[in-house]
């Protein structure tokens, strides 16, 4: 090998730089080219020059920030290697939600990939993560230890449903990020055979749509009326997090306040939230999910860009694998998060 | 197990009674026997078995997982038995279906699952060295749920925001009976109660105690309204009596199969408290039950509720503390006496049988509570706001207010409206100035309703600044709390998660006027001070931040209320 990893990709004020590529990955400041592995709002930001990404990613950002949320973009294909200066690059599903990748860069034989956020659970709405072998692994640790093991997302499904049961003449207010997670709520209870219509805040509608113009379908999803919503006993309705607590969720009839979230597996999260019913449903990789794929990419270095970096850097380290934490700022810290803004601003 | 596992999870994140309650019978209405017995043990308090201790649970993970990985977790998570049931391994199922699925046959438990009843018989038999190796068994059997709740129960810390009150309401309530029903069989039975589920479900008679010294459902009284009950009460029907500031507690005897006296104190909710007060207990060598106020009495004084607070908050009763803090009862009612039950009898017949009973008893631990006599509704006025006048003579720092009791009244179960009214001494009043709100639960959850609220002081240099004294989430409208969050929402200066601080100083700030029943010093409030039963008596959207009180007016209230005497004191030394 001729070169390190590190002509590669170093990490500057704006986040990760391909030095050889002259390209930033998911930049947290407006920079002349990024590479974007999802449409997140802390990923994904606008006010960039050039613009590459996977075609659902570069539509969910014209939705969020309008048209011209760049000044040029170019739709990576799944799978297709590009040339950028004197790098290769391909983009590869993470799993994490529609139109999500990772992005593996790679010149003269030494490859590394950014995997973004990632998960490997069941998600009917986004295609599933796909191992990428490479020699240096970048990823996240939002729920880096070893007490973040999901269930299985059906039976979380069911808890919904069995409270609806239980309380039928009560809303069921079910806080979901308003890009991935409350499509992958939705999807679920269909599949879990829910057929009544599933009311929608408004900051949810319109990529809502989007979903079901790339062909998922998610049943009714009809808008929440204001003057309506005392009305929708048992209903469930689905909104931003910090929809929840807010004035909006009041006028609903004796609410029962939930929340899909990884962080539902830690109660003291959930009651901080005041959530009364926690739904652990998360678009990121849980422990065994994280350790299992380092492994499975048989990459022998690791950096972690954020979240819980010690427990996964000294496990790596009782693997023999060499690994660092990268200390990112500008990524959600709480991992799953928009800032409250962003979805706001989607309303 | 799993399915208690699932309720006590339930439950721990439900903050709304009635909700707790339908979760409640739910269960109850489900669960087999003896399943459901031991899960009503467990949230009464009703089981004893060998606890396990914190050090044996942490080794069984260290054990399994890399202590280091588990110290990061812990000290994340918070609590080592959430910690533990969220990293402890589970052994992967055959097919690698993860966990169980849902749909139609879902309900086939792996069969080595423990039932909560083989966990209590178990815990209850087990030798201490084998301990280690059963929880393990079962850790490994349970999901995660199932391990939280299993390790909570067997660290002896339960706590999911259920008393034994409610969860006898949600019993009750599967045969249309209420609470007290339950309560008035419920000192004679035993876990896994199947007597009474088989009563509550029609399937047998209602069991029979065998107690003999059983606790029965207290009479309450209703606040009285002072702007509308008055013109519709008759004065003449009425008797008055003092309000004791202590606790509520019945004094009961009797003679158990063998002949042998036995003696019960039991608080307002039927918790035995007997251990606690061994020299009153001492004192019960009647057959009947007293229902009286429980005081703190030195030199034949009543001491304040301060006095005797300081007394229930110790775990071992020590005969330092009987010396120093000797527990009396103030009687004012007689429920039972020589095998006769009285409360069908009117209020001015028990109050006759009282009188004798108390009188040939002749005991320095049991004394009479005293008629206020009145003719007239203002006469008793007089009475409430000044005790002394009429008779309170030493104790009038004791008496909170006075009850009125319908003469010709039964001694009723529950919260009768119309019998007994109770009308308190005027509160304290404090103007304080707003700067901590929290967000609140249930229906309000979503409005910063729990406000922390403080008063002036001046710093060491002379500058003056707000110290909190306290925090209050009621007494006022829904109207006023709307205005109130409104409030809180456009004047937040910081958050720290579900706290908002408020912006507040000398020329800015929302003044709250403060009602509460008195002041106790306090090591854990900064101000050194705490009230009790601190609520909003009035918003003061008019007043300038810089006309709330100081500390000074709360430091007053705790001086007058330390004028008990000191242990070993006597009466004149404190006077003087």
């Amino acid at each position: 090998m001729s070169i390190s990893a590190s002509d590669l990709l170093t990490l500057t004020r704006e986040g990760l730089y391909c030095p050889l590529g002259r390209f930033h990955v998911d930049p947290t400041w407006p920079v002349p080219r990024a590479l974007i592995t999802h449409g997140h709002a802390d990923h994904a930001r606008s006010g960039h020059g050039h613009v590459l990404a996977t075609p659902e990613t570069l539509r969910i950002m014209a939705v969020r920030y309008g048209a011209d949320f760049c000044e040029s973009r170019q739709e990576a294909p799944l799978g297709q290697a590009i040339r950028i200066g004197d790098v290769t690059v391909r983009f590869a599903p993470a799993g994490h939600v529609l139109g999500s990748a990772q992005i593996a860069i790679e010149a003269q034989g030494v490859r590394v990939v950014v995997s973004g956020d990632y998960k490997r659970a069941y998600d009917p709405t986004c295609l599933p993560f796909e191992v990428v072998p490479c020699d240096v692994f970048i990823t996240e640790a939002t729920f880096g230890l070893p007490v973040f093991r999901m269930p299985d997302t059906r039976d979380e499904v069911r808890k919904l449903l069995d409270s609806v049961a239980l309380f039928p003449e009560r809303a069921h207010i079910v806080g979901a990020y308003a890009l991935g997670k409350a499509q992958r709520v939705m999807a679920l209870l269909r599949e879990a055979g829910y057929d009544r219509p599933i009311y929608l805040h408004g900051a949810m509608e319109k990529l809502t749509e989007l979903y079901k113009q790339e062909g998922i379908p998610l049943g009714e999803t009809p808008k929440v009326v204001a003057a309506e919503r005392g009305k929708l006993h048992g209903a469930i309705v689905l909104c931003p997090p910090s929809s929840i607590q807010d004035v909006w969720s009041r006028k609903f009839p004796d609410p029962v306040t939930s929340f899909a979230s990884g962080w539902m597996r830690v109660r003291a999260r959930a009651r901080q939230k005041g959530v009364e019913l926690p739904l652990c449903i998360s678009d990121h990789s849980d422990w065994p999910d994280l350790c299992r794929t380092i492994r499975e990419t048989g990459a022998g270095e690791v950096w972690v860009t954020h979240g819980q970096e010690d427990a996964l850097v000294h496990w790596c380290g009782t693997q023999g694998i060499k690994a660092k934490p990268l200390h990112m700022l500008g990524y959600g810290d709480d991992g799953e998060s928009e800032p409250a803004a962003a979805a706001e601003e989607a309303a | 197990m799993n399915d208690f596992a699932h309720l006590l999870d339930r439950l721990a994140y439900e903050p709304r009674r009635n909700a707790k309650l339908r979760l409640l019978q739910d269960y109850f209405a489900h669960a087999p026997d003896p399943e459901r017995g031991y899960a009503l043990a467990a949230m009464t308090g009703g089981l004893t078995f060998r606890e396990a201790k914190p050090a044996m649970i942490r080794g069984l993970v260290e054990a399994r997982i890399d202590p280091v990985l588990f110290a990061l977790s812990h000290n994340y998570v918070g609590d080592l038995a959430e910690t533990t049931a969220l990293i402890w391994p589970t052994p992967e199922p055959a097919g690698g279906a993860g966990h169980g699925i849902v749909g139609p046959g879902h309900n086939n438990p792996p069969p080595h699952v423990p039932t909560l009843a083989e966990v209590v018989e178990t815990l209850r038999t087990v030798k201490k060295a084998d301990l280690p190796a059963r929880i393990a068994e079962w850790l490994d059997a349970l999901d995660e749920t199932g391990r939280w709740a299993l390790l909570k129960l067997i660290t002896g810390a339960l706590r999911v925001g259920v008393s034994a009150r409610l969860a006898k309401t949600a019993i009750g309530a599967l045969g249309g009976h209420e609470a007290d029903a339950v309560e008035e069989v419920w000192h004679g039975l035993e876990p896994p109660y199947a007597t009474l589920f088989a009563w509550v479900e029609g399937r047998a008679e209602r069991p029979t105690t065998l107690n003999p010294a059983p606790f029965r459902p207290p009479m309450l009284s209703h606040p009285i309204d002072e702007d509308g009950d008055f013109e519709k009460l008759d004065p003449a029907a009425f008797s008055g009596e003092w309000k004791w500031d202590g606790i509520r507690v019945q004094l009961v005897g009797g003679r158990d199969a063998a002949g042998v006296q036995v003696a019960r104190i039991y608080s307002r909710t039927g918790e035995d408290i007997s251990g606690a007060f061994p020299d009153l207990a001492e004192a019960i060598t009647f057959e009947g039950a007293i229902d009286g106020e429980l005081l703190i009495l030195r030199e034949q004084r009543v001491q304040s509720f301060n006095v005797l607070q300081q007394r229930l908050n110790r775990k071992a009763v020590t005969p330092k503390l009987l010396e120093e803090f000797p527990a009396h009862v103030r009687a004012y009612d007689l429920m039972q006496a020589d095998g006769e039950d009285l409360r069908p009898l009117p209020f001015m017949e028990r109050r006759a049988r009282l009188e004798s009973f108390v009188a040939a008893l002749d005991h320095a631990r049991i004394d009479l509570s005293p008629l206020v006599p009145f003719s007239t509704w203002e006469q008793l006025a007089i009475a409430r706001s000044d005790p002394a006048s009429v008779g309170g003579g030493a104790d009038s720092d004791a008496i909170e207010g006075v009850m009125l009791k319908a003469r010709d009244s039964a001694y009723l179960p529950g919260r009768p409206k119309g019998p007994w009214w109770k009308w308190k001494r005027e509160p304290f009043r404090v103007d304080t100035v707003m700067m901590y709100a929290q967000r609140g639960h249930g229906k309000r959850s979503s409005f910063y309703s729990d406000y922390t609220f403080g008063v002036w002081r001046e710093r060491e240099d002379g500058t003056p600044e707000l110290v909190p004294v306290g925090k209050a989430y009621h007494g006022f409208t829904d109207a006023e709390l709307a205005k109130l969050d409104r409030y809180v929402r456009n004047n937040t200066t910081k958050r720290f998660g579900p706290v908002r601080e408020v912006s507040y100083g000398l020329d800015h700030g929302l003044v709250l006027e403060i009602a509460f029943e008195g002041v106790q010093r306090s090591t854990r409030h900064k101000s050194g001070v705490a009230m009790r039963f601190p609520r909003v008596a009035r918003i003061r959207w008019d007043k300038p931040a810089a006309e709330a009180d100081r500390i000074d007016a709360l430091e007053t209230i705790l001086a007058r209320g330390e004028r008990e005497i000191a242990p070993g004191e006597t009466l004149t030394e404190a006077q003087g």
